[in-house]
């Protein structure tokens, strides 16, 4: 239990996806102007990054893995590596989950769909969500720990792109040289976050 | 024709510059600038990547129906980058170890399907590919002069080799994730002032 949640500190904290892996970053970029839109499309984040990494896990688990086919008890099966199909697949999943998401809000919860408006369907191709599934096939983790993982690097995630909406609002009244405006401003800003974030390194429970 | 054609290939390298002007692809632009090594790779990746989906999707553009037009994009981009990995995989092991998950990324990079639905979709093949090669090469411009920089201050070395003297004091911060988003930032500013190009966004 202790380790799951040194993993949820870990990946909201240390080692946030935005901040120490750059994923994400151009939605970060482009939508950050606002910090309504900015917790808007954050939430969506979780939302879909917690669904997506432990249904990823699975498919990756069951289907794609090598010898991940033995459950179908056929020896010629249980011999396959389909593991090259692992982009193709999880994007697709994605693509897919991404749809249903937003008929199952459609449908049911007007209001949050149209808060988060155009933000759905753009999740699809944020990196921070394919990046999330990767690393959680490069790390090995078992499903207890996609769980976390998908949920905590999603947070992480909402949170950098929050305190940036909050920061580039304040930073609409100050006098920066006109080439650094918006997007090199931003950078450098993402940057000294990326630097206070660093402190938490070494933090475990 | 010849002029156009140049310009398709030349624009992009710096005032349409995909990467500090147009704010595409910037996360794999960061990630794998920590060495000069992996960066060139990916450059050449993206590049071919972004080249052949730009021809595949051009000649395809009549047939495609304009519903599922995304999905067929994603499969196209998907199957390069597949073919992309598993070369790296079997030549160059070790950096494809270092680029780690982001090879794999260039499927989600704005890059690829901002010129797919910005260009190809509406282009003859020629063009399209030449395109693609441009924006490729903008693209690698940025992460080169990134990386270069990076490696260089962060360990006193280029490419591995040891440029700086000994005595110069190595740099840990632009080594790390921080160094990236400031280099990146300063390497806009200067580009933006240079191109004379001012944006509010």
């Amino acid at each position: 239990m202790l380790e799951l949640l040194n993993l949820g500190v870990k990946s909201i904290f240390i080692e946030n996806i935005l901040l120490s892996t750059f994923l994400g970053m151009c939605s970060f970029l482009a939508i950050s102007k606002k910090i309504n839109t900015a917790m808007g499309l954050g939430a969506a984040v979780i939302f879909v990054q917690t669904i997506t990494v432990p249904a990823n896990w699975a498919i990756r688990h069951f289907l794609l893995a090598p010898g991940a086919l033995a459950w179908t008890g056929n020896a010629a099966l249980a011999r396959l590596d389909l593991s090259f199909l692992t982009f193709v697949s999880f994007i697709a999943v994605i693509a897919c989950l991404v749809q249903l998401v937003e008929m199952i809000l459609d449908r049911y919860v007007p209001p949050l769909y149209q808060a988060l408006g155009i933000f759905l369907p753009l999740i699809t191709v944020n990196c921070a969500i394919l990046g999330g599934s990767l690393f959680m096939v490069e790390r090995q983790y078992t499903f207890p720990q996609a769980v976390v993982y998908g949920v905590s690097s999603g947070a992480g995630w909402a949170l950098a792109i929050t305190l940036m909406g909050a920061i580039r609002k304040k930073i609409r009244y100050s006098n920066v040289p006109s080439g650094l405006r918006g997007l090199g401003m931003t950078m450098i800003l993402t940057g000294l976050m990326a630097l206070a974030f660093m402190c938490f390194s070494g933090i475990s429970l | 024709m010849a002029t156009k054609l140049k310009k398709i290939v030349l624009d992009p390298l710096s005032e349409n510059n995909p990467v500090t002007i147009q704010i595409l692809g910037v996360c794999s632009a960061l990630a794998v600038t920590v060495k000069l090594q992996t960066a060139l790779v990916m450059a050449i990746s993206l590049t071919t990547v972004t080249a052949f989906s730009n021809l595949a999707i051009s000649l395809l553009r009549n047939t495609i129906p304009s519903k599922i037009r995304m999905i067929v994009e994603m499969v196209v981009v998907s199957v390069l980058v597949i073919l992309a990995d598993q070369l790296l995989r079997a030549f160059l092991y070790d950096v494809s170890r270092q680029l780690s998950v982001f090879v794999g990324l260039i499927i989600t990079n704005c890059i690829v399907m901002g010129r797919l639905e910005a260009f190809a979709l509406s282009n003859p093949p020629w063009p399209s590919f030449l395109d693609g090669l441009g924006n490729g090469l903008g693209y690698s411009s940025v992460l080169i002069v990134v990386a270069a920089v990076r490696e260089l201050l962060g360990t006193g070395a280029l490419l591995g080799f040891r440029v700086l003297p000994e005595s110069y004091p190595t740099n840990g911060l632009l080594l790390l994730a921080p160094g990236a988003f400031m280099v990146l930032g300063l390497l806009i500013w200067t580009q933006r002032t240079l191109a004379g190009i001012r944006k509010d966004d």
